[in-house]
């Protein structure tokens, strides 16, 4: 009893220092920059912007806040937090604890989904195709590992490398034979993540997937756990394992799909944070899931807070700065696993 | 009463499970026995429905199990695996908590309900002091034990085990199989594949032996497990004797 109630706790104190540190980072993060704002500044300018009171800063800087960075801010922790639960929730129902939206194909699939309508010039049907190249490398990915036998970590890994190198292929000869000037910078720009094209937009689609996508799998959380053991002693508990993982994966490609279509493809945001989380507070997803999804939204406001002003006045891609701090942190993690074992 | 009739299995033009009939009275331990390859896992798997026979069905106290829905079905059979995962970050208590799955609906989390039947479970299987550890960090014996907590929590009236005892170390089988049998005064029905012949002897009240995925032998333990048929099953010479104090049959190879 004691152990419980030991650990719900824990997980709310953590939930509620997450949540904190959320509202502080999306301050900061829009105070910081080439113009260097307070966060009275900031909240001044927001609550303006509701419709209470005056701004505190001149129009240009209001502009600045309100219509640059506030929305790549809120993408951002979006994005974060969409990016987290899609691998929390793949790395469960494949049971492999190296499964991301990156290894399975689906940021590829998207990227060239989007990458092809970019250079086709219908931007505007842009998240839906890449909701669509995203889909099509899941059924790809897992269509390709239970034509194997049963769906096994190993099998869906090797099955996504292989979706993923066709994807990125196809990418990059679609790119070759097509792209001229510029596009050629901003699909690259593209196709290693960047927030700074995000817009109003860009927070609706991002907020609209995880009020329609991501709030259901994290009321579902506790089924997820079932999956612990395999898809034998799931199924032996009563969990319908086939219908479940194809409905959480088709979830996570709409995810990860309506992130991708507004920032590129994010490595590592997906991979890592699923596994920090773990290590504090345990592989329950009731409390796994939303702390995921808070930390991922902090972790990706300051790797784009990072992108964008280390090389003042150059920006660089936040995919640069995810994998520069993700894939220590996946080594340090990999380490940790073979100690375990 | 678990009664299995004409159950088969095939995959790929293979007979793993070829017309098999397994009767179990209520209350009482079954042992699966024969050599690897007989088909004992499988036949387990088809009788918890985790896979789906190719013909034959399986009564349990006269309900069709093949016709429940899977999660009222997981409500009255329960599966220990052998060799579960060992990388499961869950708490000890969270995985006997997974065996409330097929009692709530998919919204709802754990109720205090949910949580005093775990706690008894564990309470039951000796690890209670336990709970709160994470799963990985156990030993054979331990995971195996909580794994049995689990099953429990699941409420079953039968009690499927996949050779239980393997990789254990010796306390450890005994304790295991000493619980299903204390399980089994309680009413459960518990059907175990061994492979051990002198543990299936002292534990069980029953023997099913399965040989290239038929019965060729089933019945009373102490009548049916005889050096004939252990010649011809496991084609090894062995003399049964009795324990000394429990009267029950030992089984010496050689």
């Amino acid at each position: 009893m004691r152990a419980r109630s030991k650990g719900r706790a824990g997980t709310a104190l953590t939930g509620a220092l997450l949540a904190v540190l959320l509202v502080a980072s999306v301050t900061l993060a829009v105070a910081i920059g080439p113009a260097s704002l307070s966060a009275t500044d900031v909240w001044g300018s927001v609550l303006h912007h509701l419709g209470f009171g005056e701004s505190p800063l001149p129009g240009l800087l209001d502009g600045v806040v309100w219509e640059l960075r506030l929305p790549r801010v809120l993408t951002a922790a979006g994005v974060g937090a969409g990016l987290a639960i899609s691998g929390a929730v793949m790395q469960a129902v494949t049971r492999n604890p190296l499964a991301d939206p990156y290894l399975l194909g689906l940021s590829s699939g998207a990227s060239l989904g989007a990458v092809a309508v970019l250079l086709l010039g219908l931007g505007l049907v842009l998240p839906l195709a890449a909701f669509a190249g995203a889909m099509l490398a899941l059924v790809a990915t897992l269509g390709l590992a239970s034509s194997l036998g049963a769906i096994t970590p190993t099998r869906t890994v090797l099955a996504g490398l292989a979706v993923s190198a066709l994807a990125g292929a196809a990418t990059s000869f679609v790119i070759f034979w097509s792209a001229q000037g510029d596009a050629y910078r901003e699909i690259l720009g593209w196709l290693m993540g960047s927030l700074g094209g995000a817009t109003w937009w860009s927070v609706l689609i991002v907020a609209v997937a995880i009020a329609v996508v991501g709030t259901p799998i994290l009321v579902t959380g506790r089924v997820l756990d079932a999956f612990a053991f395999g898809d034998t002693a799931a199924s032996a508990l009563g969990v319908n394992v086939n219908g479940t993982r194809w409905l959480l994966l088709a979830g996570t490609a709409v995810l990860t799909g309506a992130m991708v279509s507004v920032s590129g493809s994010i490595g590592f945001v997906g991979l890592i944070l699923p596994h920090a989380v773990r290590l504090v507070v345990g592989g329950a997803h009731r409390a796994l899931l939303p702390l995921a999804a808070l930390s991922g939204a902090v972790f990706l406001i300051w790797a784009d807070t990072l992108a964008r002003t280390v090389f003042d006045p150059r920006e660089i891609p936040v995919g640069i700065i995810t994998a520069l701090i993700g894939a220590p942190v996946f080594a340090v993690l990999l380490w940790r696993r073979k100690a375990i074992a | 009463m678990l009664e299995a009739s004409r159950l088969s299995y095939t995959i790929d033009g293979r007979m793993l499970v070829d017309g098999v009939d397994v009767s179990v009275p209520s209350g009482s331990v079954s042992a699966l026995l024969g050599p690897n390859g007989a088909g004992k896992s499988t036949l387990l798997a088809l009788i918890a429905a985790t896979r789906r026979p190719s013909g034959g069905t399986v009564l349990l106290d006269d309900t069709d199990l093949g016709s429940l829905p899977r999660r009222e079905r997981a409500r009255r059979v329960a599966l220990v695996e052998q060799d579960s995962a060992t990388d499961v970050e869950l708490s000890v208590r969270q995985v006997v908590l997974l065996g409330r799955t097929p009692h709530q609906s998919m919204l709802a989390g754990d109720s205090a309900q949910d949580g005093t039947i775990a706690d008894e479970a564990l309470e039951t299987v000796g690890m209670s002091s336990f709970a709160a550890r994470r799963f990985h960090t156990l030993s054979g014996g331990e995971r195996q034990r909580v794994q049995l907590a689990r099953a429990l929590t699941q409420q079953p009236s039968l009690l499927l085990l996949d050779e239980p005892t393997n990789h254990l170390d010796i306390s450890a089988q005994l304790s295991v199989l000493a619980l299903v049998r204390s399980l089994a005064t309680q009413g459960v029905t518990a059907l175990a594949a061994l492979h051990d012949l002198t543990l299936a002897a002292s534990y069980s009240d029953h023997v099913i032996v399965l040989q290239r995925g038929r019965v060729v032998a089933a019945g009373a333990t102490d009548a049916t497990l005889t050096p004939d048929l252990i010649r011809s099953v496991f084609e090894v010479d062995a003399v049964v004797l009795r324990h000394p104090e429990s009267g029950r049959p030992v089984i010496a190879f050689g």
